[in-house]
């Protein structure tokens, strides 16, 4: 019934105002526009296609906060009423007083005494305005400062499949290597273990952003992990948070 | 009437050989090297990140800064100073005006992206391949783009009309002189984004040269798609 014609295929990597369909049988959705007749490419990606909706998922590209995000950051500033974080985008969260502890804080107390500059905290974002303001808190399951382990960056795009469905592929990595690790959306990342089993899990992941735009990437990771720790890696291993 | 055959022996509509590689420098987060002949441009895109001075900064959208930079040795002549000078200055405002209009960066305000282009190597042509790896390296940033740019330069040799024309062409010597003409365009639409000349040219003859460039354009943008895409399926291998 659909009166369009799709010129590209499912998961086709399409560059910026190359042509995906023609006519008005399609919709444009995340990534595309339309102009005239024809749907175009907004920008870099992989094609999606989901009934008569046309969808771009980006390969490339800097994270853009949004609230309900945990990220990890880093003490830049402290300022009177809280501290100023850098979440390793172009904008600086603001951590308040309030949002950071419980305690009751004197006016012009130190506020090093919580976080010195330099802690890693992770945080989870509560708000960001429409100049890309971001206010985080520190109240929450999971959310405090990092101590010990190490932190490395990879894509933010390659966030989602780090983590797995329901977290199924960092817990996999967490089970096999026996490291502590901590994933944020802005693709800072925290791994606590003994040297080697750092290793294993930091090599893990960056193969993880390097293939996860092709297909078979978790029988790929489990195979790597089994070769690496001499594990057997059971299927649907539980999901811990 | 000089001016029979192009010096290298190129048909008149044909450019020099073009090759073009994206992703060349891991630590930027988008990378591309354009080559047209002898003219190598390499481009690499930083950020978005916060401006300073802060009055530069717009709240509305973010800022795209361009810096042009010819290497010491890269030309013909004299070793060439680098950095700022007024010819670099020049060129570094008519490649952002030549991107923008493809370019959406809504989405960071207050925030600034950064293109360098560097120029190992020149031959005449260098805005126009500092343009289309800048294109390249954005697309390949992740920006939001409406459009590949390419760019081109076309002109007149004596009464030839030519496109893509080398140093030698540039500096060519006869009576009715040479008319050097950079122009980018977004591939798709083809809608002018830069337009200059440099010597005379009649209205008609400029005209038939920008049909010219637009014919140009289009094996441009194919060179541009096919490296883009072949950043990612080239890995599959």
């Amino acid at each position: 019934m659909s009166d369009g014609e799709l010129l590209v295929k499912e998961k086709e990597i399409v560059v910026p105002g190359e042509e995906l369909a023609r006519g008005l049988g399609f919709l444009p959705s995340k990534g595309t526009y339309r102009n005239g007749e024809s749907i175009r490419a907004n920008r870099l990606g992989l094609v999606e296609i989901d009934g008569k909706v046309i969808k771009l998922v980006s390969l490339s590209g800097c994270y853009l906060p949004k609230a309900g995000d945990v990220i990890i950051t880093q003490v830049f500033d402290i300022t009177f009423s809280g501290w100023r974080l850098d979440t390793a985008t172009a904008y600086p969260a603001m951590l308040g007083m309030k949002d950071a502890t419980s305690d009751y804080i004197n006016r012009g107390a130190d506020l090093t005494s919580y976080f010195k500059l330099g802690d890693y905290l992770v945080v989870k974002i509560i708000n960001v305005t429409s100049q890309n303001l971001i206010d985080v808190t520190l109240k929450g399951p999971g959310l405090r400062k990092l101590q010990g382990g190490r932190i490395f960056k990879v894509n933010p795009n390659k966030v989602p499949r780090i983590i797995g469905k329901q977290g199924s592929m960092v817990s996999m990595i967490k089970l096999a290597t026996n490291c502590k690790i901590i994933v944020g959306q802005n693709g800072l990342i925290w791994i606590e273990g003994t040297p080697q089993e750092e290793k294993v899990a930091v090599d893990t992941i960056l193969m993880i952003e390097r293939e996860a735009h092709k297909s078979g990437l978790t029988d790929r990771v489990k195979a790597y992990l089994e070769k690496e720790t001499g594990k057997v890696i059971e299927n649907n291993p539980p999901v811990q948070r | 009437m000089t001016y029979k055959k192009r010096l290298d022996g190129r048909a008149v509509d044909e450019t020099r050989k073009i090759s073009a590689k994206v992703g060349i420098i891991k630590n930027a987060q988008g990378s591309a090297v354009f080559q047209i002949g002898a003219t190598t441009a390499i481009a690499a895109v930083y950020g978005p990140r916060e401006l300073h001075p802060k009055f530069l900064q717009n709240p509305d959208t973010g800022v795209l800064r361009c810096n042009y930079n010819m290497m010491p040795f890269s030309g013909h002549g004299e070793r060439v100073r680098p950095g700022q000078n007024r010819r670099a200055k020049e060129i570094s405002m008519v490649t952002e005006q030549a991107l923008a209009p493809a370019l959406n960066l809504k989405n960071f305000p207050n925030a600034v992206v950064d293109v360098f282009i560097e120029l190992p190597q020149t031959d005449a042509g260098t805005r126009c391949a500092g343009i289309c790896a800048a294109s390249m390296a954005l697309a390949d940033a992740g920006f939001e783009m409406k459009d590949l740019v390419v760019a081109i330069a076309v002109g007149r040799v004596d009464d030839h009309l030519v496109a893509d024309l080398n140093y030698d062409e540039e500096s060519y010597e006869c009576d009715a002189g040479v008319a050097d003409i950079p122009v980018a365009m977004l591939a798709n639409s083809g809608e002018i984004t830069l337009l200059q000349d440099d010597g005379d040219i009649t209205a008609q003859q400029l005209k038939e040269a920008l049909q010219l460039a637009k014919k140009v354009g289009k094996k441009i943008y194919e060179v541009q798609k096919q490296a883009l895409k072949e950043k990612f399926t080239g890995e599959e291998k």
